[in-house]
């Protein structure tokens, strides 16, 4: 067990799974870097923010393919891989490339096993960087997760910390249908202590990072983190909060959050994702449907507008949700008493 | 052919404003005050101004990721570019954008782009519109060596033969594709990918403004003539990473510094002008302290105008909602 950052820890789970399974291998743009370059040196980059540097110089050039700037085809070919006997690990770099490539993960990969009767499997990992807080503008700043989610036949992770990364990401290698891994850019120097042996972590079972008993606050991806601390603040204020981190959209965990929500009563979503058809429309509908009776307040999302992302600093700060506007919406709820509203 | 006075001392101080426009947010990015994605396309200017010379506010041009330069080239407001990179409301996007997106369509400026081949399916359009239109316009993709391998590049090489489109396809053939050469990325050739789909091919040094500007004549003459498209390939030299905070380990020592002293536009420019006697010293030293000047009262300006206000979260995602 050591500290190690979101980047290190996503490192260690592809290099344990690539030594554990000569079928693994990676693909994506700059994944290494250098080819093709004058100075020779190999391994120039390690993929565009460092998350896969030294894997080349571990497991050579049969196993870390770098690729012409041709998404279609690359991922295309990691499925066609997968659904021929090996186990790709394909980097999109930032998720709103997907534009580019959708076609061979909508209704290629994630129907494979379906339209054929059940007789594929397609063990691929799309890896990608989502989220907005790093000023790259409405190009590069998407969370396309529930896009994803919406595909029937894809898995859907978005780790919330560097350990769950790890555990994640080797589940999603062992995972024999095609998973989408999406990693948020502004977390890649979160620390924390990871073991340094392999585990995995399974998709489909919630993780509290917290329990209380006023308000479920159920939050993805690194807005787990901001719940955590608004969270923090409001327990000092005497208000206690759980918080749920459903670790993979698609499989999804509802159970957790239906006893959640039975015991405390309010439900707070926190997705950073479009607010229209988001996760926080999904799983407000899930606990409408199925926990209404314990409802004392109604549902609140805190999510962005439906905008692009800025570019702008201040907009940007505008636009994302935050440990802020957690709490305000806990107050909320706090004061709210659903057959009142009603 | 004779360039007229006029079109070198305007050439210049485009080729000039670029340079030091980047120079400026190479030295300003480093002080952190400078958000996002930068993209510099300092040793690339010929190209830009070369190919753009030859158009009018009705042409229309898309550029990428490294945009700055064919913003400045195609006539958009440098103050409104800084401001627009500093994330300011008085930027040419209101600060909605930033470097990736500057955009102008007045200009016929299509925009920059933070999609890898965005640029070339959206000139087959505006290509398309001037056709239609019957408005004499052409519409040039500008799009790297890199983005030459998208699918959407491809296809609207195709797009535009097949539907004899005046377009003219500008690769700028860098060398690289962020740390990736493009010995190894591009398959083939830009010429065979040319006549692969039924286009004349033309190529030239991008570091020599006069031949750019030679070629880019006949190209674009070509296609405003109604001849159908064109593919100019353009042979260039990045001068800074692919992005600002790249070290380019995969570059050999000095190759940079060798572009620098061989391969300097801005300075082939000078001492053609001035051996032929088209244009004295003195003129281009007025234009490089009038540049520098205008620069430095850009990124004075960009650094002391306004946040956007709050309300502009919300406003323009739709015309009408
Ligand atoms: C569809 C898509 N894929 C990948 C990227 C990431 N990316 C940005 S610039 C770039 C390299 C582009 O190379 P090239 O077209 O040669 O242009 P240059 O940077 O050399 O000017 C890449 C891979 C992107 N922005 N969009
Ligand atoms: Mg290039």
């Amino acid at each position: 067990m050591s500290k190690k950052s979101f980047r290190q820890a996503i490192n260690e789970a592809l290099r344990q799974e690539m030594r554990r399974d000569p079928r693994v291998i990676l693909m994506g743009e700059d994944v290494a870097g250098g080819r093709g370059g004058t100075s020779g040196v190999q391994d120039a980059w390690g993929g565009v923010l460092g998350v896969t540097k030294g894997l080349l110089t571990e497991f050579g050039e049969e196993r870390v393919w770098d690729t012409p700037i041709s998404e279609a085809s690359y991922i295309g070919a990691a499925a066609g891989a997968a659904a021929t006997g090996l186990r790709p690990v394909a980097e999109l770099m930032f998720v709103d490339f997907i534009g580019s490539c959708l076609d061979q993960v909508l209704n290629q990969a994630a129907k494979f096993r379906y339209m054929f009767g059940g007789k594929a499997r397609t063990p691929m990992v799309i890896r990608a960087m989502y989220g907005a807080g790093f000023n790259a503008a409405a190009q590069h700043s998407q969370s396309l997760y529930p896009l994803f989610t919406h595909i029937p036949g894809l898995k859907v992770v978005i780790p919330s910390s560097p350990y769950e990364a790890k555990g994640l990401l080797i589940e999603a290698i062992r995972d024999d249908d095609p998973v989408i891994f999406l990693e948020n850019k502004v977390m890649y120097d979160d620390e924390e202590d990871v073991p340094d042996e392999s585990y995995t972590i399974p998709f489909g079972e919630a993780n509290l990072t917290r329990e209380g008993e006023d308000v479920t606050i159920v939050a993805i991806g690194r807005m787990v983190g901001m719940a955590n601390e608004a969270a923090d603040r409001l327990e000092k204020q005497g208000i206690t909060c759980t918080v749920i981190d459903p670790r993979t959209t698609s499989p999804f965990d509802e159970d957790t959050i239906l006893e959640c929500v039975e015991e405390t009563g309010r439900l707070i979503v926190v997705d950073e994702s479009s607010p229209r058809c988001n996760m926080a429309c999904d799983i407000s509908a899930l606990v409408a449907e199925r926990a209404f009776g314990a409802l004392k307040a109604p549902i609140l999302r805190v999510v962005p507008p439906h905008t692009p992302v800025p570019f702008s600093t201040p907009l940007e700060k505008l636009y994302m949700p935050s440990a802020d506007k957690i709490e305000a919406a806990v107050k909320t709820v706090m004061k709210q008493h659903a057959r009142e509203v009603a | 052919m004779q360039i007229a006075r006029e079109t070198l001392l305007q050439s210049y101080r485009a080729m000039r404003t670029i340079r030091v426009f980047e120079e400026r947010l190479h030295v300003e990015f480093a002080t952190g005050e400078i958000p996002g994605f930068v993209h510099l396309y300092c040793g690339e200017e010929a190209s830009a101004v070369g190919v753009c010379a030859h158009l009018n506010d009705n042409d229309t041009i898309a550029s990428t990721h490294r945009g700055h330069g064919h913003c400045i080239a195609k006539g958009v407001d440098v103050g409104g570019m800084m401001a627009e990179i500093y994330g300011r409301q008085t930027g040419v996007c209101r600060g909605k954008g930033g470097s990736m997106h500057i955009a102008d369509l007045s200009k016929g400026m299509l925009g920059a782009n933070g999609i890898v081949g965005g640029g070339p399916p959206l000139i087959c359009g505006a290509a398309l519109s001037h056709k239609v239109l019957k408005d004499n316009g052409v519409a040039i993709a500008f799009y790297g060596d890199g983005a030459s391998n998208e699918g959407f590049t491809l296809e609207s090489l195709n797009l535009a033969s097949v539907w004899q489109l005046p377009a003219v396809f500008v690769v700028e053939d860098n060398g690289y594709g962020e740390a990736t050469g493009a010995s190894y990325a591009c398959a083939g050739t830009q010429k065979d990918r040319a006549a692969g789909f039924g286009m004349p091919y033309m190529e030239c040094d991008g570091t020599d403004f006069f031949a750019v500007h030679e070629t880019a004549r006949e190209a674009i003459d070509h296609a405003r003539s109604g001849k159908g498209p064109v593919m100019l390939h353009v042979h260039l030299s990045r001068w800074y990473g692919h992005f600002e905070g790249d070290s380019m380990t995969y570059r050999k020592a000095g190759e940079v510094a060798a572009e620098k002293e061989n391969r300097d536009c801005l300075k082939h420019f000078r001492d053609r002008v001035t051996s032929a006697g088209l244009l004295d010293a003195s003129a281009l030293d007025d234009i490089d302290s009038a540049v520098n000047d205008e620069i430095e009262s850009a990124v004075i300006a960009a650094k002391a105008a306004p946040w956007p206000e709050d309300a502009a979260l919300m406003a323009d995602v739709y015309v009408k909602y």
